[in-house]
This record gives C-alpha cells, structure tokens and sequence, in this order.
C-alpha cells in the first residue's frame, strides 16, 4: 500500500516537505513505518531515534497496524509551551 | 475551552471566562518568551502545531483534569507563529472551588501540554542562527539545558468518552 505521512518540525525542514509518501507492505505495523521511513527517507536519519509516530491525532505504538487510510504523521519530541 | 490562535492571548478576556461564583480560586498560568536559555539570548521563538491533533490532546488534558479536580471552568489558549521577546506563549486558566485544587490543575495542564501537544517552537538566537527544540534529540537542544522530560509513552487510555466530572 501507499501510505502519505506527514513531517512537522525539524522531520518537515529535514526531509524538505510536508507530507512523503512510502511505498509499504499491506499488514505493516508502526514499527515497520519507522524502518521504511528512515530507509525510503535518509534526511531523516539525524532524527530516526527520537521520532514520533501519530496515528489518527493520537500516538500510536509500535505494535499499531496501520492501513493505507489512516492519517500518519512523524515529528520529534514536542516543544510547546 | 481550547484554542489554537495566531494573534495575541487576551488574557484578562481568558481568566474572566473561568470565574464562576461557584470558583472560590483562579489560576492563570502565562507561558512567555524568555531572553535566556542556558545562557544563550533569544529574539523571538517560532511555534508550529500539528493543528488537528494539537486540538485533540488539550481536549483529552482537559477531561483529564476534570476527572481529577472539580474544576468549573478551564481555558487553554496557545498560540503559534512568531513571537518576540516577552510575548505570551501559552495561557491557562483554571477555576475552582478551593486553591489547592487551582493550583494543582493549573501545574498538570502546563506541564502534560509540554508533553504530549504536538507544537514545537524554534528559537531565533541573537547571532541569526536558528534551532528547533526538540527535547530529548540528539539534534534539538541538548539535554541539560532542558526541563522537558522525555517523548511521551503512547496513552491507550487517555481521551475515551465523555469528560467525567467529580464535582
């Protein structure tokens, strides 16, 4: 499956866009898109082993089976406040 | 009450929403643009949200809170873009019916907004460079100079269903 993450932060500036698209295996689990996303997207490597997985506005676990609809996105630690 | 804005926190306008006379206390919390981190001076800070989800976590803060004090009346407002030196960051207002129970949301609603909202801020320092914070990475700011504790543990029980009041 195609599925479109979207980067905010450093993850956006590093990777030069807001949104990459990853080419998948159907049953991939968040922990899978955290190892195809530094290997489909090297610019990200700086931040590979701090970054966040959101899946549908919420954390996600690395054990989270994602499907090609889901709204993902990847960012680091927050800062707000 | 949650919000996301661009322009600056009112906020007066945003503790007169919590005051209730069934509040005896309000708590205004102001998070505002320091000169100083580490000894390093910043110009102004850029803020981002990942504007959806940002919503959704203050929404389940909040019902965190008010499942754990009886709070009457709560507002969060954050804003985002550029801020310079001394501008309001981030604003909380809590009302209660006793002190202790104000001051006790008001400290759990800054510090889990620090770690689990998604918003980061940039800091513009005075030499021109600019730096994402992003606590606990080796890129971001190093961790001593730091308060923030590490990411946040994905929280499966978090935000389900409706607030739960304990007034």
């Amino acid at each position: 499956m195609k599925l479109a993450v979207r980067l905010f932060a450093r993850a956006r500036d590093l990777a030069g866009a807001e949104q990459v698209f990853l080419e998948l295996p159907a049953d991939c689990r968040v922990a899978d898109l955290r190892e195809e996303l530094a290997r489909q997207v090297p610019e990200l490597a700086p931040l590979a082993a701090s970054l966040l997985v959101a899946v549908e506005n919420d954390y996600a676990a690395d054990e989270t089976l994602l499907s090609g609809t889901a709204e993902v996105a990847c960012f680091p630690p927050v800062s707000g406040g | 009450m949650i919000e996301l804005v661009t322009s600056p926190i009112d906020y007066t306008a945003l503790t007169e929403k919590v005051r209730s006379p069934q509040a005896g206390a309000v708590v205004l919390f102001l998070g505002t643009v320091r000169e100083l981190t580490a000894g390093r001076q910043t110009v102004a800070l850029d803020y981002e949200a990942y504007p959806q989800m940002a919503e959704a976590k203050l929404a389940e803060l909040e019902a965190e809170a008010r499942a754990r004090w009886p709070i009457v009346e709560v507002a969060i407002s954050h804003r985002l873009g550029h801020l310079e030196l001394g501008e309001i960051s981030v604003a909380v207002a809590v009302s209660t019916p006793h002190r202790h129970q104000a001051f006790a949301a008001g400290q759990h609603l800054i510090d889990r907004l620090k770690e689990v909202v998604p918003i980061w801020k940039k800091e513009n320092w005075v030499d021109g460079s600019t730096e994402w914070v992003h606590p606990g990475s080796e890129s971001g700011m190093p961790d001593a100079l730091s308060q923030d504790r590490g990411p946040p543990e994905p929280r499966s029980d978090a935000g389900q269903g409706e607030p739960r009041n304990v007034v």
